[in-house]
């Protein structure tokens, strides 16, 4: 992950795209910015990568990167993971800036599916890759009509299903992409991250933006702006809690992986945020590296 | 001991090499020409330039090649590459009415002003495997052609039924000079007639066909009609600011079909042939045909029809026509979600054990 050290592509502008589509895309974030939470449609390249592959966050990346600028890029939390090792390698090549899988090192962070442990200061951009845009879309298919009830503030079709849930299992049962409600307006998709990091978002100072490539949509959280997760009074917001710590630094306060360690099925849990997980080890946390949950070999 | 998932990074590498290994197949058999693809797999490079949007041959066959005969895959390539091209100029309208005709049928006359014209066809072939391809022969023997007049119009099959006011005429949008361009600018409803048909151009051969399936099978019907069907070269003209008059920049061949649909009338209107249109790069009419039935479904509402058949349902068709867009969505469910799949872990062990409780409990009074 040293700067220069693969080639950048040659016969494509900096970062792949062409200084027309950066504009373009830059104008939808700056529309973005001034309405937090509101989906703003712009119009999606098709970019090298697949669509639902990132092509949202990567089109993002692409507009707001300077040659100056440090990028790290994590999947599930983590840097090696392969779409993100992929991502990480297009934008090396088609920019030559300089790689990092330190957080704190990071200007750029792209991420899918999660928000870094480490708290994100406002020297820094997150930018979400987002499948589906639309925090309405299982409640209701129609474009046309989720825009419509975004324009009216119509949200009581969201809360009827939160409410929903709580007569049927006696909890809110959305675990992931857990809607928020942006600077007490638009409700929003977090993307598909663990309801764990929703809290993270609020009153952030980094900004962030959120790009969907193949529902050509682009929305974003100025820094220091608040987000709410929806809840009810009597069923307030709560976020996964683990009965573990994590098997290789400790750690009792970040979002854990579940990992099967062998065929009976023992497991143990480790930090999902990779970065996070080491420079806490570097620093002299250390468990013992065991499965927290061992199952016995059967008698024959 | 835990090993954490690393070495993303070689692995890719690996893979790569893999995929180009196995692309090349045995190096004993001799490697496929572009020329091969583009000659000898003419249907193939058709498709792929008309769902890629793009009209160059060596392109489309060199995506083939590359994608090794999976034709999405190709699409794919070839839209990725193209996005890239600068926009140089909008060219005029082509004029299919002045087609240099290689193919020209229609379905409801017997014989027309210009014939029926067979051309290449696999329509009446008797599909039996035909071993003597196998064995590599020699070029067939030449067919016979009757040249038609170079001067010889063919009129359209529509322009008959025009002349009498059988058909609605088909006018351009009213004022509007701008061609929409969805690859620059997002799908948005209502989408008016111009930006449905270049969807449903790059659209999914295997969904529309599918879809005008659906009408015929009685989900939406159209009463259709093969008013006819075309296929041929026509010119590409653009007309340079600094000159003011069309000069040709080149020739497509292209495949144009024209559904003849019925319509009942309405309160304000007599009854009515109306009309469903499909238009693909090469020879591609199982596509046009397709897209012709999609195209007059989608007009139901416009025409006052119920419209409660998928076909009928434009956000239904055009949000999921694209094979790009829906190859990568469906196939991203490869990427890792073990976040995800741990959030939804907790939720269903916490669900189960609250649910084993209240069981317990109740199963214990």
């Amino acid at each position: 992950m040293n700067p220069q050290q693969e080639t950048t592509l040659s016969g494509y502008n900096f970062a792949y795209l062409d200084e027309q589509t950066k504009r373009m895309i830059r104008r939808a974030i700056l529309k973005a910015v001034a309405i937090p939470g509101y989906q703003v449609p712009f119009g999606s390249r098709e970019m090298p990568l697949p669509y639902g592959w990132g092509t949202g966050g990567i089109q993002v990346t692409a507009a707001i990167i300077g040659a100056q600028d440090i990028l790290k890029v994590i999947d599930q939390g983590a840097d090696d993971t392969t779409n993100a090792v992929s991502i990480r390698k297009f934008f090396a090549r088609t920019t030559g800036v300089e790689t990092t899988d330190k957080t704190a090192r990071a200007t750029v962070i792209q991420t899918r599916h999660r928000i870094p442990e480490k708290p994100l200061t406002e020297n820094q951009i997150l930018v979400y890759q987002v499948p589906t845009p639309e925090p309405l879309r299982w409640l209701e298919p129609r474009e046309t009509e989720t825009r419509r009830m975004h324009a009216l503030e119509e949200y009581g079709v969201m809360h009827v299903k939160l409410y929903e849930d709580i007569a049927q299992y006696g909890r809110i049962s959305t675990s992931y992409d857990y809607p928020v409600q942006v600077n007490d307006r638009y409700i929003m998709a977090p993307s598909p991250i663990p309801k764990f990091d929703n809290p993270k978002m609020n009153e952030m100072p980094a900004l962030q933006l959120f790009g969907a490539g193949r529902e050509k949509r682009i929305y974003a959280i100025p820094p220091y702006t608040t987000v709410k997760s929806l809840d009810f009074d009597d069923h307030p917001f709560e976020v996964q809690a683990w009965d573990h710590s994590c098997a290789l630094c400790g750690a009792d306060d970040s979002f854990l992986d579940e990992v099967v360690v062998d065929n009976m099925g023992s497991r143990m849990f480790v930090c999902s945020d990779s970065d996070f997980c080491s420079e806490r080890r570097e620093a002299g946390h250390q468990s013992d590296g065991l499965p927290q949950v061992v199952v016995a070999q059967a008698a024959e | 001991m835990y090993v954490a998932v690393k070495g993303g990074e070689q692995a890719i590498d690996n893979a790569h090499k893999l995929l180009a290994e196995d692309r090349r197949g045995n190096p004993e058999h001799p490697e496929l020409t572009l020329e091969q693809i583009s000659e000898q797999m003419a249907y193939a490079v058709d498709r792929v330039m008309t769902e890629g949007s793009l009209y160059d041959r060596e392109l489309a066959a060199l995506a083939i090649k590359q994608a090794r005969g999976d034709l999405v895959e190709a699409i794919f390539l070839l839209r990725a590459y193209r996005t890239t091209l600068p926009r140089l100029a909008v060219t005029e309208a082509i004029k299919t009415g002045e087609m240099a005709v290689e193919r020209r049928i229609s379905a409801t006359y017997k014989d027309l002003p210009g014939g029926q014209i067979l051309g290449p066809t696999f329509d009446y072939t008797h599909r039996l495997l035909d071993f003597k391809l196998a064995a590599e022969g020699e070029a067939p023997a030449p067919a016979e052609r009757v040249d038609s007049a170079p001067d010889a119009t063919m009129p359209r099959v529509s322009d008959f039924l025009n002349n009498e006011d059988l058909i609605e005429l088909e006018l351009p949008d009213s004022d509007e000079t701008e061609v929409p361009d969805l690859t620059r600018a997002p799908l948005d409803f209502p989408a008016d007639r111009a930006t449905r048909l270049q969807n449903l151009a790059r659209g999914d051969e295997g969904f529309l066909m599918a879809l005008g399936y659906s009408t015929q099978r009685g989900y939406g019907r159209t009463h259709p009609f093969a008013g006819e069907i075309r296929m041929g070269a026509v010119a590409v003209e653009v007309v340079p600011e600094e000159l003011g008059f069309a000069i040709q920049i080149g020739e497509i061949t292209v495949t144009e079909c024209e559904m003849v649909n019925q319509f009942k009338g309405s309160a304000t209107s007599l009854p009515q042939f109306t009309r469903g249109y499909g238009l693909g790069f090469g020879h591609c009419e199982r596509k046009t045909m397709a897209m012709a039935l999609v195209d007059r479904s989608l007009r139901a509402q416009e025409l006052g029809e119920d419209a409660d058949a998928p076909a009928q349902d434009p956000e239904f068709v055009l949000y999921h026509s694209d094979n790009v867009e829906a190859s990568g969505f469906v196939q991203h469910l490869k990427l890792p979600h073990y976040v995800d799949f741990q959030s939804e872990l907790e939720t269903v062990r916490t669900l189960r054990s609250e649910q084993m409780a209240t069981l317990t409990k109740k199963a214990a009074e």
